[in-house]
């Protein structure tokens, strides 16, 4: 019987086996942040304890950093400058390296730990942001944790975990033109519930995920917790290779011959298989407050929980394009990196977001991420069709108290959670992929980018 | 850590599948880099009719006398998703509830849970509604349910019910493991070099 790239990976940490029944499971990379970051830094500080090895560890302001142009370390989250002063003086004590508020590099974590060669394909990465598995992409088996296990993986340099059950997610067949990683995810979740990967670590296969770009394949791993599993993972491969090629902290050389092991064995099994066929989905668009209230563009809103019909506005059976909207975001850790904004831009050139939209916002992922946009001008398209251009961070993808929609707004987002209240009180939020936030920001209702540019706009 | 043995309280229920720890205590409500202070926070959403001025909601389960004092929450499928916060864990202890009842748990929830002495119990959603307004007993050394004379049996890892159970640190824990740990990264060092980094500032 062959193994898993789950398996291979996990296996090759196992240092032991607790009393508990659980395994002692080294980890190669923590990265924090100053929101949950700053609680396991506090608490090691207070403790005593010191990073095993603090040239695995990394931390980033991006959580609530400001995003408007000239910010410093003042926030307009309420005490918001009190989480980076402290992370900032608690890493520095710990030796920790520090994408720092205006560093070059700054941006959100799962955006530049890729960007800079941190995550590699074989490697255990963990942070106290359940959209690490995002970096799965990388062939690496990366996952969420709380801030006392990020202490626990800092301190000791490992977690202790019950192994996971295993799932393969196969997407057969090729993406229609305009349909994207983010519209994969969505229908993943969609199809089995937001609660339908838990327990598992899922690998992501198939014809129309090969085909993905690295960062296409970020986007869809990026989901796996909105699908509550474990991690998402994908078999590395030569994009894989190409990508981390010359990043800053990538090995010059790579163990070419560790990687081709990565993948999952011809005769591998998996405790749970999906198959989905990606040539039959369409763009997706959330309607309610979960992840799982999704449908395709085109349809008309399902029966859904009372409650989260009340708190959208969308009764069963309204059709969801046409559903006027007030404000639009590009940004998250899904949606931020360059290939995102290229085609939200090439849908946008010439045009102008409706009148009725009051508030338009591009956040790109890193200042990396923002310097190649301006010098490709896709700032200019951007701020002509009406959008505000910031600098990195997670901004509004979450409410942090100080900035926000404006008072119960309609958004259309390319950001992971619609829960209620996500991006504040009351505030109605849909997920999309650019495409979608584009044409509907032009319409001023949910639309179908399909409409706007067929056949051009592609993962 | 307190040790977790058994509780006995009414079952509050909040059972709406998917309650994300965004709506356990929002972003804007973490207002230190510490662990407490939080509870006053705790579904700050749904507690008030405005939270900035803390006024209470009477048609909020919490705020209705009968969930005074609880220590139990009965709730829906996936129970805290969403965000990996480890702040909507240390807001439900602050609080007092000391065990949840559910038929799913999001994975990251669930592990915050074991770390903080809160007990994370699963049972088929049936028998989570029958819990309703009980007064339910949890006893974790049998790992059992027990309410209007009915008996239920839970599933929990042996290494979290060791945690809970004996209230143990885990990084503690670990440490005594150093030895195997610092064993391991010498062999990984010679076989892995790459996934090593020595230039970090």
């Amino acid at each position: 019987m062959g193994h898993t790239l789950f398996a291979k990976i996990w296996d090759a940490h196992r240092i032991a086996d607790t009393a508990g029944g659980a395994h002692l499971i080294a980890i190669d990379r923590v990265f924090l942040h100053e929101r949950t970051g700053a609680a396991a830094l506090r608490r090691m500080a207070e403790t005593g304890r010191g990073v095993l090895d603090p040239t695995r560890v990394f931390a980033v302001m991006d959580h609530i950093v400001d995003t408007r142009p000239g910010r410093g370390d003042g926030t307009l989250m309420p005490g918001g400058e009190g989480f980076i002063t402290e992370t900032r003086a608690a890493v520095r004590a710990a030796g920790i390296t520090l994408f720092d508020v205006n560093d070059r590099d700054q941006g959100i974590i799962h955006v530049i730990s890729p960007e800079q060669g941190i995550v590699l394909p074989g490697l255990t990465l963990v942070a106290p942001d359940s959209h690490t598995c995002t970096q799965g992409a990388f062939g690496a088996l990366a996952w969420g944790i709380g801030s006392s296990e990020a202490e626990h993986a800092m301190v000791t340099g490992t977690l202790r975990m019950e192994r996971p059950q295993t799932m393969r997610v196969t997407f057969t067949g090729q993406l229609a033109p305009g349909v994207t990683a983010k519209d994969m995810a969505l229908a993943l979740i969609a199809a089995h519930g937001a609660g339908g990967g838990a327990g598992h670590a899922v690998e992501f296969a198939g014809e129309a995920v090969n085909a993905l770009d690295m960062e296409g394949r970020m986007t869809l791993c990026n989901m796996a917790t909105e699908f509550s599993a474990m991690t998402g993972i994908i078999a590395p491969d030569a994009k894989t290779f190409a990508y981390l090629a010359g990043r800053p902290y990538a090995p010059e050389a790579f163990d070419d011959r560790y990687w081709a092991t990565l993948r999952s064995d011809p005769d591998a099994a998996f405790e749970r298989e999906i198959v989905i066929d990606a040539a039959a989905i369409a763009p997706m668009v959330s309607w309610g407050t979960s992840p799982e209230h999704t449908i395709p563009v085109t349809a008309a809103v399902p029966q859904g929980p009372e409650r989260a019909h009340h708190y959208i506005g969308l009764a069963p059976g309204a059709p969801l394009a046409g559903t006027p909207i007030d404000a639009a975001f590009i940004g998250s850790c899904t949606n931020s990196r360059i290939s995102d904004l290229r085609r939200a831009a090439a849908l946008l050139k010439g045009r102008r977001i409706a009148p009725s939209i009051r508030k338009a916002l591009v956040v790109p992922g890193s200042l990396a991420v923002k310097r190649q946009a301006e010098a490709e001008g896709l700032d200019r398209i951007f701020t002509d069709a009406g959008f505000e251009w910031r600098m990195s961070g997670c901004s509004l993808c979450f409410y942090a108290g100080g900035e926000g929609f404006p008072e119960g707004s309609r958004v259309i987002s390319s950001t992971n959670r619609n829960f209620e209240g996500r991006q504040g009180p009351g505030i109605r939020t849909h997920i999309a992929s650019p495409e979608t936030v584009v044409a509907s920001a032009i319409a001023g209702a949910i639309a179908d980018p399909r409409l706007l540019a067929a056949g051009e706009a592609r993962a | 850590m307190t040790p977790f043995s058994s509780i006995t309280s009414p079952g509050v229920p909040l059972l709406r599948d998917n309650i994300d720890t965004d709506t356990i205590i929002p972003s804007r409500e973490m207002k230190t880099t510490g662990r407490t202070g939080l509870a006053e926070g705790l579904f700050a959403p749904w507690r008030y009719t405005d939270a900035a001025a803390r006024i209470r909601d009477p048609g909020f389960v919490l705020n209705q006398r009968d969930a005074i004092g609880t220590r139990l929450l009965l709730a829906g499928r996936n129970f805290g998703c969403g965000s990996s916060r480890e702040h909507a864990v240390w807001a439900l202890a602050e609080f007092g509830i000391e065990a949840i009842i559910a038929p799913s748990f999001a994975p990251i929830f669930k592990g915050n849970c074991i770390r903080n002495g809160l007990l994370p119990v699963e049972l088929p959603e049936a028998v989570v509604r029958g819990l309703v307004w009980q007064m339910v007993t949890i006893d974790l050394p049998t790992q059992t349910v027990n309410a209007g004379g009915e008996t239920w049996h839970f599933a929990i890892d042996p290494e979290a019910k060791t945690m809970l159970a004996e209230g143990l640190d885990a990084i503690d824990l670990t440490l005594k493991q150093k030895p195997a740990i610092l064993q391991w990264l010498a062999s990984d060092r010679q076989a892995r070099p790459w996934a090593y980094l020595e230039n970090a500032t």
